[in-house]
């Protein structure tokens, strides 16, 4: 089902004319309302008007995740306070959130974008939706819960964890739809197995997983273990949390609601845009939000864009899934994790140097992360004690910063690799 | 009185220990005592050497964590309670230990002890007739 036929299967040059005159509006109000803006434009010596067409939007200066915190918490807001009805935080912290806020406009977008997506796994006013996405800060929960209102499903708002009621609920309520992480799917599955719970008495057909890289292989595994079809959904806060792209049931590619989110690839080191087809970073402009309009937002994935019309009808610019990141963020547990932020902590104790080493793995179907910290003479005590008391400082600075629970391992001085370069601070063995 | 105990941090991992009697055995160090305690991540290696100075440096220059702690090795006789004797003393002087680990040989045992006053468990053993091995004397 198509949700929204006139925008979903627009042909290309009316799509153009659409976001070209939305980007003329939007570029118009972050000139008048955010002075971060204006002067990022008088430095790129761009006026306004200059903008005329989507091709234009080259032009424009990218955003970063840097300036949002630079101008944390609301700095970067074109909407005065009271037209504000919503902040979220996303979870990636490094001492700040980054905080994205919504006006009543935004929500109902927003809302609409996360009902096209709905449609597209064909979920529709009969279905029942087990939205087992956190709520709260997180974007997920929420998200997925007014488009799945708006589409007129009933909502069942559980949110993630507690797992024992998660299988109640589903087979009680005869959940059709479940919404949530791949770990956590793959994992209800495992639970759904273990308890012995028969297929015959859940109703599942469909389930909608985002917000952490997952594979053709999980998908196949969470499709067998559920005996649902799995689609996948993409979006981040800073764009609109998820609903920025969805999957048809052709699965060849995410549909890009490029309506309200202009979508460009870039080659990460030069910046400069590539054509349709090619790897490179994905950058958004946000054409229709008026809290927080961005302009050029660097995403960090990579990742293609296709133009090709798709066989389900729509035109949407479709993205592939992700293949990685242009930096060295890591999706733990549906967590952003840098890297710098593991040093930072370590640093701040000035009981250890920072020489680390990340290491990621997948276990049961649940992430896992294990940091490997070099003892050094001077932090070196010779009673066992002592050391595993800094072990469990190193465990709850961390839980602290990065809100998940690492384990930490004590190393030989020397034993982690030193390289010219730049060093190698995570090994990944999920193999996303 | 006091015996420079020397301390390794060792990942648990075959082999290290072998590098380390290794490197020891080259620089003609004599180890007269060791112990190893461990948790499930790692452990550490305590030793009483003959040049804990040139150990110490030797095993640095190798990449080892390494730890000069100082400990007292008290010689108690080698007979039914010999070591109870000690230790009541120091249970009943208030003198908490940390760790401790022993070795006999013929007549005499030698219990090799960090405590956390080691000039007060030194006085008031010695107050009592116990006998300390003496620095430079550590193979009895």
């Amino acid at each position: 089902m198509i949700w929204n036929q006139h925008i979903e299967c627009m042909s290309r040059e009316a799509m153009r004319s659409l976001q070209a005159q939305r980007l003329r509006e939007t570029v118009n109000r972050i000139h008048t309302h955010v002075p971060f803006y204006r002067q990022q434009l008088q430095q790129a010596g761009i006026r306004p008007e200059d903008i005329k067409t989507v091709d234009d939007l080259q032009h424009l200066p990218f955003t970063t995740k840097l300036d949002l915190r630079d101008n944390y918490p609301f700095g970067l807001f074109a909407a005065p306070q009271q037209d504000v009805v919503r902040l979220h935080a996303s979870s990636g912290t490094t001492g700040k959130s980054t905080v994205v806020g919504y006006t009543h406009n935004d929500i109902l977008m927003w809302s609409e974008v996360v009902a096209r997506s709905l449609a597209m796994a064909d979920v529709n006013r009969n279905d029942i939706i087990q939205v087992a996405y956190g709520y709260g800060l997180f974007t997920g929960g929420l998200g997925l819960h007014y488009g799945a209102e708006k589409i007129g499903a009933s909502v069942i708002p559980i949110s993630v964890g507690n797992t024992k009621k998660q299988l109640q609920l589903m087979q009680d309520f005869g959940s059709t739809i479940l919404t949530c992480t791949p770990s956590y799917a793959s994992f209800l599955g495992e639970a759904i197995r273990e308890a012995g719970i028969e297929r015959s008495r859940l109703r599942l057909r469909a389930g909608i997983f985002g917000a952490e890289p997952w594979t053709a292989e999980m998908r196949k595994e969470i499709e067998e273990l559920l005996a649902i079809q799995a689609f996948d959904i993409y979006g981040l806060s800073e764009v609109i949390g998820p609903g920025v792209s969805m999957e048809c049931p052709m699965q060849n590619g995410l549909h890009v609601f490029e309506d309200h989110f202009i979508p460009e690839i870039i080659d990460p080191d030069t910046c400069e845009v590539l054509p349709y087809g090619e790897l490179g970073e994905l950058v958004f402009t946000s054409v229709t939000k008026e809290a927080l309009p961005l302009i050029r937002y660097r995403t960090r994935d990579l990742t293609r864009l296709h133009a090709d019309v798709c066989e389900c009808g729509r035109t949407l610019v479709r993205m592939e899934k992700c293949v990685g990141r242009s930096d060295d963020m890591l999706i733990i547990r549906g967590v952003n994790v840098f890297p710098s932020q593991v040093e930072s902590v370590l640093m701040e104790m000035n009981e250890t140097k920072p020489h680390y080493l990340l290491i990621v793995d997948r276990e049961h179907n649940l992430d896992t992360l294990e940091i490997q910290v070099e003892v050094e003479d001077q932090f070196f005590s010779d009673e066992v004690g002592e050391l595993e008391a800094l072990q469990q400082r190193i465990h709850q600075n961390i839980q602290s910063m990065l809100g998940i629970s690492a384990r930490i391992k004590l190393v030989e001085p020397r034993t982690i690799e030193r390289s010219a370069g730049k060093a190698q601070r995570v090994i990944d063995n999920r193999k996303l | 009185m006091i015996i420079r105990q020397l301390s390794v941090f060792l990942e648990n991992k075959t082999g290290r220990l072998t590098e380390i009697t290794g490197i020891l055995a080259e620089h003609g160090i004599d180890i007269s005592a060791f112990s190893i305690a461990d948790s499930t991540d790692f452990g550490i290696l305590r030793m009483i050497t003959s040049d804990p100075g040139l150990a110490e440096t030797v095993l640095k220059a190798q990449g080892f964590a390494v730890k000069i702690t100082d400990v007292a090795c008290l010689v108690v006789p080698h007979v039914p309670g010999g070591l109870h004797k000690a230790l009541r003393l120091l249970s009943e002087h208030g003198v908490a230990i940390d760790y401790m680990y022993a070795y006999a040989t013929g007549d005499n045992a030698v219990v090799v002890i960090r405590a956390d006053s080691l000039e007060k468990m030194i006085r008031v053993l010695e107050e009592h007739g116990e006998k300390f091995l003496e620095p430079g004397g550590d193979n009895p």
